[in-house]
């Protein structure tokens, strides 16, 4: 490994989270051909990813990532060129591969080792779908070929003399795949000579070489005169240059073409048979447009660094797509330049947008910051109302302006944390192959709203228990093969993973196309294990629920992937401990739905600021749908203790937030009392009875100590403008486990505690 | 008066001494974080009876036990009077509502006394010690067992 001296530890690092989005990349691309989706720019993005991995591992001497990664990519070069098929197996296959990849770039980023069999498993795969012994020999020749730029000196075609001529790179790349009518007689002469903006670019003369080599016999002879001695040598500067004598079939057209993409980074000569090269090359000697009918992919492709144009627009990239344009179409020359930006562009889908990476700390020191700029705010604001003033004077309406960029700030701060679930989900999906492979069952991981932003820590923390829940989708959700077969289903289970927003929260769902959950079962388990009375009845969602109790696990047998014991229960805490709620849909025969619901953010939330019995509480402004004044008319009554009101055409239970939070005992009337109307989840509706509405603001979240557990109905804390602590709600909480007596009926009644 | 004793074999601490429900009680010094007056707090909904609530205290939320009723001497009617003593223990930082702050006390850890077992006293699992000033018996608060949490319970 290389020296771990600090300006190299720091490349390497940068290199690894670079290697992460390319991973996602990866992953991404293969989802899309997965889906059958796939154009040629996405085999050439998944092709690049791994390309630029290898590269990146080669010049960190990171031997095992590269001879892997090198075997994918040729294999991947074959589907781009359309020799290999990229199948349903095939693909499988590759997704395994990005598997490994990633171990692979894990295990060198934590100088830890890669589980070998698997990989030399996958290996075998890729170089079957190769078909070509000689291209898997290829494999340990060629790792030489990913050194760093600087040391490559020695690269013009440096294998050329002993090595058999197999080209694992590009073993049939499009630009040469037309012998010509027209040929000549062979023996042409070219002189290469580079531009340092040809590195620049991130284009490899030994791409280049190697392209012509595969058109026919090659004699390459670098010119390294101009080579200044080590001590003067500007190591971004181009000084070789190259001249090759070509014997083939092809016409110059295609010579040209080879050179398309770098045709403005070089000086370049072409000398057609019989007549004699100059010997330097010469300036004046414009490179010829390409008239061949296929702009070279595979050029291009091969440049993994950072691009030399500043602009790529996705028009201009796309011009280089289809590979059967007339020629008529395909602009010649200044295309290369953003052609070649593409590929280390292509891994955010052609949006070039510039990022920054900054340590997770100041961040949050920012947002901390920010929610006391939030606090004092609301106490300058109260201030300034206890002092009388106007509501036009200036302070009041500067105050506004202020309330305004506070908030602004706010919500781009809040933007700062949020990232979308994506990363999360591609990990899942490696979790249901892992776990399919395991059970031996065909499942595949479908994803949707994986665009949906959360904040950082939710996601962070999410994984676990999502995780755990995929794992379950996979080995008690989706039946076995012939079971689904039996069932009259495809062979193939799907596991949809879905996210989203809905009222305010990030909705996240587990959703399998499977049994159902056997509930008889399910009971009978629970019975058996003590966990419920042998003669409770217990309706379906009730039943359902039971999954979530301590120590409750369906499997008979033990299985590799769950059914260790400690299971939904856990999954439960982890997201209730995230502020999130889960629950459980299942139908009998077509599947079972988990549901988690979370919170946008854990840092601020806009808030109703209510009275009830005394107290100021805050209300979650995402929950409250509609405030109302109740009318004698609106309020039913419905058991002994309870009532709803009716809202328009459907009736909700009426609850009292006193009293359900043990404030105070249930009024005697309830007319001209304001309530809230709470949406839930499910779409369900409950009315809380609050004494008086008085602001909406943005509240900072505080923590509550755990002390006493879990506060029910109670989801934090926050400092109003007075320097006083309110509660903050969680209505949806208090309403699950509300009571309902709103109406006295025993005359002891006593609901604190 | 430690002033010459050997500081090796005769460790000393400092007490803060205070008043609850008209007994007196001390705590190690080095466990009081500041002392400050009552602000009225915010009640919890489902705690247990001893807590007040919480407040503010520079930002952070503070939980407040009233530290007679935890005792089992009834609950305090907090006025401007009373004190909250903020006591850190383990990992938790908590108000303790208290009537009044007396002292603070260097004294010796040989003055202290093993509290005697009465069983009947439910009370006596929170005092850790006895000791004697000014002809006063002070009730030393065995602070980890006061405070109601099982995180408090391990630290």
């Amino acid at each position: 490994m290389m020296d771990e001296d600090d300006p190299m530890a720091e490349i390497r690092a940068s290199f690894f989270v670079e290697c992460e989005e390319l991973l996602e990349a990866l992953q991404d691309g293969l989802q899309t051909m997965d889906d059958g989706e796939a154009d040629d720019e996405t085999i050439n993005v998944v092709f690049r990813a791994v390309h630029s991995i290898k590269g990146g591992a080669g010049a960190f001497g990171l031997e095992q990532l590269v001879r892997f990664a090198h075997q994918f990519e040729s294999v991947l070069d074959g589907v781009r060129s359309g020799t290999i098929e990229a199948d349903r197996n095939a693909i499988s296959v590759f997704f395994q591969s990005g598997d490994i990849l990633g171990d692979l770039v894990r295990a060198a980023r934590d100088d830890d080792v890669a589980d070998d069999t698997r990989i030399q498993s996958i290996l075998t795969s890729l170089v079957a779908m190769l078909g070509t012994d000689s291209q898997a020999e290829e494999a340990e020749e060629d790792v030489t070929d990913f050194q760093p730029m600087g040391l490559s000196l020695d690269l013009d075609l440096g294998g050329d003399g002993g090595d058999a001529p197999t080209l694992p790179d590009l073993p049939n790349p499009d630009s040469c795949t037309q012998p010509s009518a027209d040929t000549f007689a062979d023996g042409y002469t070219i002189h290469f000579l580079p531009d340092s903006s040809l590195y620049a670019s991130g284009n490899e003369p030994l791409h280049l070489l190697r392209l012509l080599r595969e058109m026919g016999e090659v004699d390459v002879t670098c010119d390294t005169t101009a080579l200044p001695s080590l001590s003067a040598l500007e190591e971004e500067k181009s000084y070789l240059s190259w001249t090759i004598h070509l014997t083939t079939d092809e016409d110059e057209d295609a010579l040209h073409e080879v050179f398309d993409f770098v045709a403005d980074l070089c000086t370049l000569t072409i000398t057609g048979p019989g007549k004699p090269g100059p010997d330097m090359p010469s300036p004046d000697a414009p490179p010829l447009p390409p008239k061949g009918t296929t702009p070279p992919t595979g050029a291009p492709a091969e440049t993994p660094n950072v691009p030399a144009a500043p602009e790529a627009p996705a028009a201009q990239v796309s011009t280089k797509l289809p590979d059967n344009k007339p020629a008529a179409t395909v602009t010649p020359l200044p295309n290369p330049a953003p052609a070649k930006k593409s590929p280390s562009l292509a891994p955010k889908s052609n949006k070039p947008r510039p990022t920054v990476r900054v340590d997770l700390e100041r961040i949050d020191r920012l947002v901390n910051l920010v929610g006391e700029l939030v606090i004092n705010q609301a106490m300058i604001s109260q201030s300034v109302a206890e002092a009388g003033l106007p509501n036009n004077s200036a302070v009041s309406e500067g105050l506004d302006e202020f309330m305004q960029l506070t908030r602004d700030i706010q919500d781009s701060v809040m933007m700062i944390r949020a990232q979308p679930v994506k990363s999360l989900f591609q990990r899942m999906s490696r979790i249901v192959r892992e776990a399919s492979s395991m059970v031996g069952k065909s499942v595949r991981l479908k994803t949707e709203g994986d665009a949906t932003e959360v904040d950082k820590t939710v996601i962070e923390r999410l994984a676990d228990p999502l995780t755990h829940m995929i794992r379950n989708a996979v080995d008690h959700g989706v039946e076995t093969p012939q079971d689904r077969v039996t069932a009259g289903k495809p062979e193939e289970g799907i596991v949809t993973l879905s996210a989203g927003h809905r009222s305010g929260r990030v909705i996240v769902e587990i959703a399998d196309d499977g049994a159902g959950i056997n509930r008889e079962r399910v009971l009978q388990i629970a019975v058996e294990k003590g966990l419920v009375p042998e003669n409770a009845q217990l309706n379906d969602s009730e039943i359902d629920n039971l999954l979530f109790l301590p120590g409750f696990s369906t499997a008979s047998e033990v299985s590799d992937l769950s059914g260790r014991g400690v299971g939904m229960d856990v999954v439960k805490s982890a997201i209730l401990a995230l502020g999130g709620r889960v629950s459980i849909q299942s139908t009998p025969g077509s599947g079972t739905t988990f549901t988690i619901s979370l919170p946008l953010t854990l840092a601020v939330l806009d808030g109703m600021v209510i009275d009830v019995a005394q107290q100021t509480l805050v209300v979650p402004l995402n929950t409250i749908t509609e405030t109302l004044t109740l009318m004698e008319q609106d309020i039913r009554a419905l058991g002994p203790q309870t009532s709803v009101i009716k809202v328009r055409d459907s009736f909700v239970p009426l609850l009292d937030l006193g009293a359900e939070l043990g404030y105070r005992a249930p009024l005697d009337s309830y007319v001209g009392t304001i309530v809230l109307l709470i949406a839930q989840e499910d779409g369900s509706h409950a009315a809380l009875v609050v004494d008086a509405i008085q602001d909406q603001r943005q509240v900072v979240i505080k923590g509550l100590q755990d002390t006493f557990g879990r506060v029910p109905g109670v989801a934090a804390a926050t400092i109003l403008g007075d320097g006083k602590i309110a509660l903050i709600l969680d209505p949806v909480d208090v309403v699950v486990n509300a009571d309902g007596r709103t109406r006295i009926t025993q005359p002891n009644l006593q609901l604190a505690g | 008066m430690t002033d010459t004793q050997d500081n090796t074999t005769m460790a000393e601490i400092e007490l803060l001494t205070f008043q609850v429900g008209g007994q007196e009680y001390a705590i190690d010094i080095m466990s009081v974080r500041e002392i400050r007056g009552w602000t009225k707090a915010t009640p919890l909904p489902h705690a247990p009876n001893f807590v007040r609530g919480v407040i503010n205290l520079r930002g952070t939320v503070l939980t407040i036990v009233d530290l007679a009723d935890r005792l089992g001497m009834g609950p305090t009617e907090p006025s401007e009077r009373n004190v909250i003593i903020v006591v850190h223990t383990g990992k938790e930082t908590v108000g303790l509502l208290v009537d009044a702050v007396s002292d603070i006390l260097a004294i010796n850890k040989s003055e202290l006394q093993s509290p005697p077992e009465m069983s009947a006293d439910n009370e006596q699992s929170y005092v850790s010690a006895l000791m004697i000033a000014n002809e006063r018996m002070i009730r030393i608060l065995a602070l980890a067992a006061a405070l109601p949490s099982e995180t408090t319970e391990a630290a």
